[in-house]
C-alpha cells in the first residue's frame, strides 16, 4: 500500500516534534510527510533563542534532523495558499502540494503595536535566528560607530520574552531598557510583590525598568541613533528597539480560507485539534484550543502528540495544559505555576518575602491549607521541580515550610517525597515514575541515558538536576573513582591530601588508596602536591609521578623529540628577544612556529639539548612557559590602548600582570586566557578558561570559554569590576577549580558540573557562600609568593640535570631513532607512520606549486 | 638504595615470584634478541630512580630499565610500537591490576614490565632483555 500523505505547513519546535512523532508511532509506514517551511533552516529551539547571542552557535540549537526516509523536508518554501476542495497546497515556490491530511503548525508571528516609527531600520522584533542576526549586526554597527558614551537598546514589553531580549542586548554590549505597560514586569507570571523583587534585581543587574508607560513613538536622532519617547514624556536615546510585546497566531491562510478561528485569533480546534474543515488539522501556538491559544512549547507538544496518535489510530486528546514556566534571566530565577494568580474559589495565599536575600515566594493552596494549586518564585527557583510535582497533591506539610529557607524549620521535600505521577519534565511531560521506571528498569544509570531514553530534560533543561536527584534516590551512584589505586574522586582526593598534610604519593597510595598507582592518578596527586605543597616538580619522588612532558620540562612530540616554548607574558616580545629565539632555533635545528596563544614553539630538540637550549633561553631573560604542564599557558592580549584606536583599557598590561600571577599554577587540566581591550574581543577572551574584556569603567570577566574538542564560549559572571576585584575573583575562581574539578576536566565541564552553575560559582567567589574565601586567597598568595622558574632551577641543580640524557650509558650520543627530513621545505620527523605536508598545487587545486625553492627559506639567507 | 641483597634479580618474561628470585637469570623468552654479546653496563643502581625508567643503549638498541619501589628491575625494548617512537623510558611506572606497568608516554598504552605484553592489544609486544646488578652497577644482556 502506498502511503498517505500528510503535509506538515511550518517547521518550528511543534511541527519538528509533530514529524518525530508521527514516524515513530507508524510503526506500518502508513504516512509519508512532507514539511513546508518558512525559514530557510531547519527547526530549531526556540526556547534557547537568547543563547544565540551568547554561547551557543545555529547548530547548537537546531533540533535533530528527521532521518526517516519518509520525510520530505522543503525549507524556505512557505505555503501562500490552500485549496480545502481540492486537498492540495500552493507553495511560495508556485508548486501545488497534495495532501490526505493537512497539519497547520504555522506557529506566531510578533506583535508590534502600531507605534510610529516601527518600520524603522534598527527596529527589531526578537523571534527568529536571522532576527537575532540582524540584531547582533546593528548591535556590533553602534558599538563600533558611537564611541565614547552609553549604547544603549530598548525593549518594548516587559514579559518573559523582553526580559529575555533584555538578556540579549547585554550580551551583545548594549544597555538595556525595559518598557512595560503593565505596572509590573511578567505580569502574565508574577504578582505584584513578586514583580516588584524581579524589578529590583534586574535593577541591579543594570537593566533599566520603565512600568506603567507605553511607547509614545519612534524617531531618528540626528546622529544616526533612536529616540524612544514614551507616554510619560520620557526620551530614551537608543541604538536599536526590539519589540516583544507579545505574539498573534499565524493565522492569517487558514483565515482566507474560511476555517473557523477563535475570537482572540488562532484556527479554532477541538480537545483532538480538529478544525473546523475535514483533513485539517493545527496545533501548536497557531492553534485555538477551544478559544484558547497557549505560547509555551509544551502544550503545543502535547498537541503534536494528539494528532500524531490520531492519525496512528490512537485517541490522543489535549487536556488542562501545564503553563508553568521557569526561566533564569540574568542569573535571577523567576518560575510561577499553576494557578500563580489565585483565580480558584476559595485559594489562600502564603506568602514569603525576604528582600534581604532577594527571594520572593509564594504558594497558592485549597481553602482547607492542603492541597497546593500553584505558586511564584523569584530569585530562588531552586525548589521549583519539586514544588510543581506536588501540583494538586496533597502537601507532605505545612505550606509556609516547604518555602522556608533551609534551616528555619524547613521539611526539606525531596525528589523521594514525590508521587509518581508528578511530572519532573514539564516540556516533553516525563512523569517521575516513567524515569524511575527507565532507571529500575536498566535503561538508564546515567544523565544522559536518562534523558536519551526518556526524552526529558531535553529541550528547556531546566528539569536536568532534578534528574540527578531522582537517579540518587533510585541508588544509582555514578562512580567518581580517580582510578583503579583510588576510589575517591580527584576533589575528594584533594581534600584529603590538603587536610592531612601528606606530601608524598607513596604515603598517599598507601593511606587512602590500593597497588602502586599509574599514569593516571600519579601525575594528578602530583599536580595536587605542586598546588598544595609547592617545591619543585622534579625534587624527589615527585620526579617519578609526572607525565613526560613535566619530567621533562617540554612537549614530546611523535618522534620522540621534544617542542619548547619560552613564556612571552601577554604575547610581548622585545626585538632582542626575538633575536635571541632565532638564534637557538637556528643553532639547534629546531623548526619555529607561532602558537595560537601568541607564543614561539621550537620543535625538535632532543632530550639531551634541552638543558643546552634553555641556558641560552634562560641567559637571555625567558622563563619556562608551561607549555608542557596542566596549568596556566597563556594570557592572550590585544594591543589595548597603548595603540589601538578603539582600546578602552591598558589590555596588555594586565594580561602580562595576570601571566606572571599565575604562571606555573598547577591545575587539572591546562588554563588559558585572554585580555581584550574592548567590546571588539580582537584577543577572543570568550574562548578562554578565563577571560576579560575592557568596559570604559572597568573589566567583565567570563568564565568557563575554552577552544578544542567541545568549543564553549565563557560565560559573563561580573560586570564592570575595578582591577583589585577583578583579580581577587579570578584567584579564588582558580583555587577553587583546582580543589574541587576531576581529573582533566576543564573548567566549562567543570561549571556544568557544579549544582547551581554559574550562579552558585559566583556565591561561592564573589559571596563567599562557602566560606572558604580566606583559605583561596591565602592558598593563591603561596603560589604568588612561591613561585620560581623550574628551567632555572634544573639548570642550577646537577642532579636533575643528569636526567636529560637520551642513554643513560652513553652521555652526548644522539639516538639515532631520530632523524629529520626537510619536507617541501619543512623540517619534520622522518620515517614516521603517517601525515604529509598538503601541496593544493599538486592536488590539483592551482596556486603556486609548493617546492623548496618556493618557500621561506628555513636557514639564514645567503 | 645501598645493599645489593635489597635487589631481587628479575629474569624478563618470568610471573613466578618465586623464581623471580633466582639469582642466576635466565634469558628465555622468544621475544628476546640472542645476538649473545653478554651483559651491557647501564648505569649504577643507586642512579635509577624507583619507578621511573632510563634508556641505555645495548648493542646498538635503545633499552629502557626500570626498578619498581619493591626493587625489581626490568628491561624492554625502548621503541613503543604504537608510536615507532623510542620513548618508553620516559613513561609513567605504576601497576594495573597488580601487574607491573610502564604506560607509553606518547598515547598512553601500557606494557606489562615482566613480559612486554601492550595490555591495550594482546597482538602487541614489546623485546625484553634480562636484568642484573654487578657490584652495584646494573647491567642488561643482549
Amino acid at each position: 500500500m502506498n502511503p498517505r500523505t500528510v503535509v506538515v505547513v511550518g517547521h518550528g519546535m511543534v511541527g519538528h516534534r509533530f514529524v518525530e512523532s508521527l514516524r515513530r508511532l507508524d510503526t506500518e509506514d502508513a504516512w509519508k510527510v512532507v514539511v513546508l517551511a518558512e525559514e530557510n533552516r531547519p527547526a530549531y529551539d526556540r526556547v534557547a533563542l537568547s543563547s544565540y547571542v551568547g554561547d551557543a552557535s545555529a547548530e547548537d540549537l537546531t533540533l535533530d534532523e528527521h532521518s526517516d526516509p519518509l520525510v520530505e523536508l522543503h525549507l524556505d518554501e512557505p505555503v501562500t495558499g490552500m485549496d480545502l476542495a481540492a486537498r492540495t497546497v500552493r507553495t511560495a515556490k508556485g508548486r501545488d502540494v497534495a495532501y490526505d491530511e493537512l497539519v497547520i503548525a504555522t506557529g506566531s508571528v510578533p506583535f508590534v503595536p502600531p507605534v510610529p516609527g516601527r518600520d524603522l531600520d534598527n527596529v527589531f522584533v526578537y523571534r527568529t535566528l536571522d532576527d537575532l542576526d540582524g540584531l547582533r549586526a546593528a548591535a556590533e554597527t553602534a558599538i563600533a560607530n558611537a564611541g565614547a558614551g552609553r549604547r544603549a537598546g530598548v525593549v518594548v514589553g516587559g514579559g518573559l520574552l523582553g526580559l529575555e531580549a533584555a538578556n540579549a542586548l547585554r550580551q551583545l554590549g548594549l544597555s538595556p531598557h525595559v518598557v512595560e505597560m503593565a505596572p509590573r514586569l511578567m505580569p502574565v507570571q508574577v504578582d505584584e510583590g513578586g514583580g516588584a523583587l524581579l524589578q529590583r534585581l534586574v535593577s541591579d543587574l543594570g537593566l533599566r525598568v520603565h512600568t506603567g508607560v507605553s511607547t509614545s513613538s519612534i524617531a531618528p536622532d540626528h546622529r544616526g541613533g533612536l529616540t524612544v519617547t514614551l507616554s510619560d514624556d520620557t526620551e530614551l536615546d537608543a541604538s536599536v528597539v526590539v519589540f516583544s510585546a507579545g505574539i498573534r497566531p499565524a493565522d492569517s491562510l487558514a483565515r482566507e480560507v474560511g476555517l473557523e478561528v477563535g475570537e482572540r485569533g488562532g484556527v479554532l480546534v477541538d480537545d483532538r485539534c480538529r478544525t473546523s474543515a475535514e483533513h485539517v488539522w493545527a496545533i501548536g501556538e497557531v492553534a485555538a484550543v477551544k478559544g484558547r491559544t497557549y505560547g509555551l512549547v509544551a502544550p503545543g507538544y502535547a498537541m503534536a502528540e494528539v494528532v500524531a496518535e490520531r492519525l496512528t489510530g490512537g485517541d490522543g486528546r489535549f487536556s488542562e495544559a501545564d503553563m508553568s514556566t521557569k526561566l533564569k534571566l540574568l542569573g535571577v530565577d523567576v518560575a510561577s505555576f499553576g494557578d500563580a494568580h489565585a483565580a480558584s474559589p476559595g485559594a489562600l495565599e502564603v506568602t514569603l518575602n525576604d528582600p534581604v536575600a532577594g527571594t520572593y515566594s509564594k504558594l497558592v493552596v485549597s481553602d482547607d491549607a492542603t492541597t497546593l494549586l500553584g505558586g511564584i518564585l523569584v530569585g530562588d527557583a531552586s525548589n521549583y521541580e519539586t514544588l510543581r510535582g506536588f501540583l494538586g497533591e496533597n502537601l507532605p506539610g505545612d505550606p509556609m515550610s516547604l518555602i522556608a529557607p533551609a534551616g528555619d524549620g524547613a521539611v526539606g521535600v525531596g525528589v523521594d517525597a514525590l508521587p509518581d505521577g508528578a511530572q519532573i519534565c514539564s516540556c516533553n511531560a516525563v512523569t517521575k515514575g516513567a524515569l524511575v521506571a527507565a532507571i529500575t528498569s536498566g535503561e538508564a544509570t546515567t544523565v544522559p541515558q536518562l534523558k536519551a531514553c526518556t526524552r526529558a530534560g531535553t529541550t528547556c533543561g531546566s528539569c536536568v538536576p532534578t534528574l540527578g536527584k531522582v537517579l540518587a534516590s533510585c541508588g544509582v551512584e555514578v562512580s567518581k573513582s580517580l582510578c583503579e589505586h583510588f576510589s575517591q574522586s580527584r576533589a575528594e582526593l584533594y581534600e584529603i591530601v590538603m587536610a592531612t598534610g601528606l606530601r608524598t604519593f607513596s604515603e598517599i597510595v598507601g593511606q587512602y588508596g590500593t597497588g602502586r598507582g599509574c599514569d593516571i592518578c600519579k601525575p594528578a596527586v602530583a599536580s595536587m602536591l605542586a598546588t598544595l605543597a609547592g617545591g619543585h616538580v622534579l625534587d624527589g619522588e615527585s620526579a617519578t609521578l609526572q607525565d613526560t612532558n613535566d619530567h621533562f620540562l617540554a612537549n614530546m612530540q611523535r618522534n620522540g623529540t621534544y617542542s619548547v616554548v619560552p613564556r612571552l607574558p601577554g604575547g610581548e616580545v622585545t626585538p632582542e628577544g626575538l633575536i635571541a629565539i632565532g638564534s637557538v632555533a637556528k643553532d639547534f635545528g629546531l623548526y619555529t612556529k607561532i602558537t595560537g596563544g601568541q607564543r614561539i614553539d621550537m620543535f625538535g630538540a632532543r632530550v639531551d639539548d634541552l638543558p643546552k637550549i634553555w641556558r641560552r633561553l634562560v641567559d637571555a631573560g625567558f622563563e619556562s612557559g608551561h607549555a608542557y604542564g596542566k596549568s596556566l599557558r597563556t594570557v592572550k592580549s590585544c594591543v589595548g590602548t597603548d595603540w589601538c584606536r578603539y582600546g578602552v583599557q591598558d589590555s596588555v598590561g594586565l594580561a602580562v600582570a595576570l601571566e606572571l600571577r599565575y604562571r606555573g599554577l598547577r591545575s587539572p587540566h591546562k588554563l588559558k586566557s585572554g585580555v581584550s581591550g574592548c567590546a571588539r574581543e580582537c584577543a577572543e577572551a570568550r574562548s578562554k578558561d578565563f577571560g576579560i574584556i575592557a568596559t570604559e569603567t572597568g573589566w567583565n570577566l567570563y568564565l568557563g570559554g575554552n577552544g578544542g574538542f567541545t568549543p564553549r564560549h565563557a560565560e559573563l559572571i561580573a560586570s564592570d569590576l575595578d582591577t583589585t576585584t577583578l583579580v581577587r575573583t579570578i584567584d579564588r575562581f582558580l583555587m577553587f577549580y583546582i580543589r574541587t574539578a576531576d581529573r582533566l576536566q576543564r573548567t566549562a565541564p567543570w561549571m556544568e558540573s557544579l549544582e547551581g552553575g554559574i550562579d552558585h560559582l559566583r556565591d561561592v567567589i564573589m559571596s563567599d557562600s562557602l566560606g572558604i574565601c580566606t583559605s583561596l586567597d591565602e592558598q593563591m598568595a603561596r603560589h604568588v609568593e612561591g613561585y620560581a622558574d623550574e628551567w632555572a632551577a634544573v639548570l642550577e641543580d646537577p642532579e636533575k640535570l643528569e636526567r636529560f640524557t637520551s642513554f643513560v650509558n652513553a652521555p652526548g650520543t644522539p639516538d639515532p631513532t631520530i632523524e629529520f627530513v626537510d619536507h617541501l621545505g619543512r623540517r619534520v620527523p622522518a620515517g614516521m607512520k603517517d601525515g604529509q605536508p598538503t601541496d593544493l598545487a599538486a592536488l590539483g587545486l592551482g596556486g603556486v606549486p609548493i617546492t623548496d625553492g618556493a618557500r621561506i627559506p628555513m636557514g639564514a639567507p645567503a | 638504595m645501598t645493599a645489593q641483597a635489597d635487589v631481587r634479580q628479575h629474569p624478563s618474561g618470568s610471573t613466578d615470584g618465586a623464581e623471580a628470585k633466582d639469582p642466576h637469570p635466565t634469558p628465555s623468552t622468544p621475544a628476546e634478541p640472542s645476538s649473545g654479546t653478554g651483559w651491557t653496563e647501564v648505569c649504577p643502581l643507586e642512579k635509577l630512580q624507583p619507578e621511573r625508567g632510563v634508556c641505555a643503549l645495548v648493542g646498538g638498541e635503545p633499552v629502557a630499565v626500570f626498578r619498581t619501589h619493591d626493587d625489581r628491575l626490568f628491561a624492554l625494548h625502548n621503541v613503543d610500537p604504537f608510536s615507532n617512537a623510542s620513548v618508553l623510558s620516559r613513561g609513567v611506572v605504576g601497576d594495573l591490576g597488580g601487574t607491573p606497568v610502564v604506560a607509553s608516554p606518547l598515547y598512553k598504552q601500557h606494557f606489562a614490565l615482566e613480559s612486554g605484553q601492550a595490555l591495550e592489544d594482546e597482538t602487541v609486544r614489546v623485546a625484553t632483555y634480562p636484568v642484573r646488578v654487578v657490584n652495584g652497577t646494573v647491567e642488561v644482556g643482549a
